[in-house]
């Protein structure tokens, strides 16, 4: 005996609304996320991090740019994602949790758009 | 009221370490998070200029600062490797409770050595004087 209703079952989606996407999406960018932070750990730890020239001419070249926004994106949106489900188990007054749902997910976008916007200044100034 | 079952909560569980490794892979991802903004911000600082940069960097300089960095870095390579650990989970590989308290064990080893590589090659990388 399953435990859905017909809706849902035939929608597919659980009692979140959304069936497995946010599980899903959790580990594609996690995926993502192990060639990318080792791309760019190696690349920023063999610079000399105190010379603003060094830095950016690294991360101004027209690739590394391009896979630092990769990096920048599938970051936020993995921790976005973390983020969400911490609060979730934890803050349950329902204003509370919207509340602090909606900030993080602000959070996280505003800090992917300077972040993004910081490397395409470089990389194109 | 809502009588949908519940499930069970984590007092009703005996301890065992690779519950520990669990709870510290939420802690680490937690921090990560807090790390992103730091990036973000440090990004921000660079793409500001070089007075920017500098006054950033210095900021990034102070004991307390290099001691919440090393604490990133132990976050971001703790995270990393059980993260590996949770999508080879995924496949349905390794969930036996001995293979699981193995791979817990050589994530914690993990870890730690890439941990102080890291520092290592990051205080070199901070410590390499600027370009005039």
């Amino acid at each position: 005996m399953s435990l859905q209703t017909p809706l849902g079952r035939v929608l597919g989606k659980g009692s979140a609304g959304e069936g497995v996407g946010h599980w899903w999406m959790q580990r594609v960018t996690a995926i993502a996320l192990i060639p990318l932070t080792l791309w760019f750990a190696i690349g920023l730890l063999g610079r000399s991090l105190q010379s603003y020239e060094a830095v950016r001419g690294w991360l101004a070249q027209p690739w590394v740019a391009v896979f630092a926004i990769l990096l920048i994106i599938t970051l936020s949106w993995h921790s976005r994602l973390g983020v969400q489900v911490v609060i979730e188990d934890y803050v349950h007054r329902k204003a509370a949790k919207n509340s602090l749902l909606l900030l993080f997910t602000f959070a996280h976008i505003a800090a992917a758009a300077a972040a993004i916007f910081a490397v395409l200044m470089l990389a194109l100034s | 009221m809502n009588q949908r079952p519940t499930s069970p909560h984590l007092g009703v569980y005996k301890f065992s370490y690779t519950m520990s490794l669990s709870i510290l892979h939420r802690i680490t991802g937690c921090a990560a998070s807090v790390g992103f903004f730091v990036f973000a911000w440090w990004l921000m600082a660079l793409a500001s200029g070089p007075g920017a940069y500098a006054s950033a960097m210095h900021l990034l300089s102070t004991p307390f600062a290099k001691l919440l960095l090393a604490g990133f870095t132990f976050s971001i390579v703790y995270h990393f490797c059980n993260g590996i650990r949770h999508l080879v989970w995924d496949t349905g590989a390794g969930l036996e409770r001995a293979q699981a308290r193995r791979s817990g064990a050589l994530v914690i080893v993990a870890a730690l050595l890439i941990t102080a590589l890291v520092i290592w090659l990051g205080c070199a990388a901070l410590t390499t004087p600027g370009a005039p």
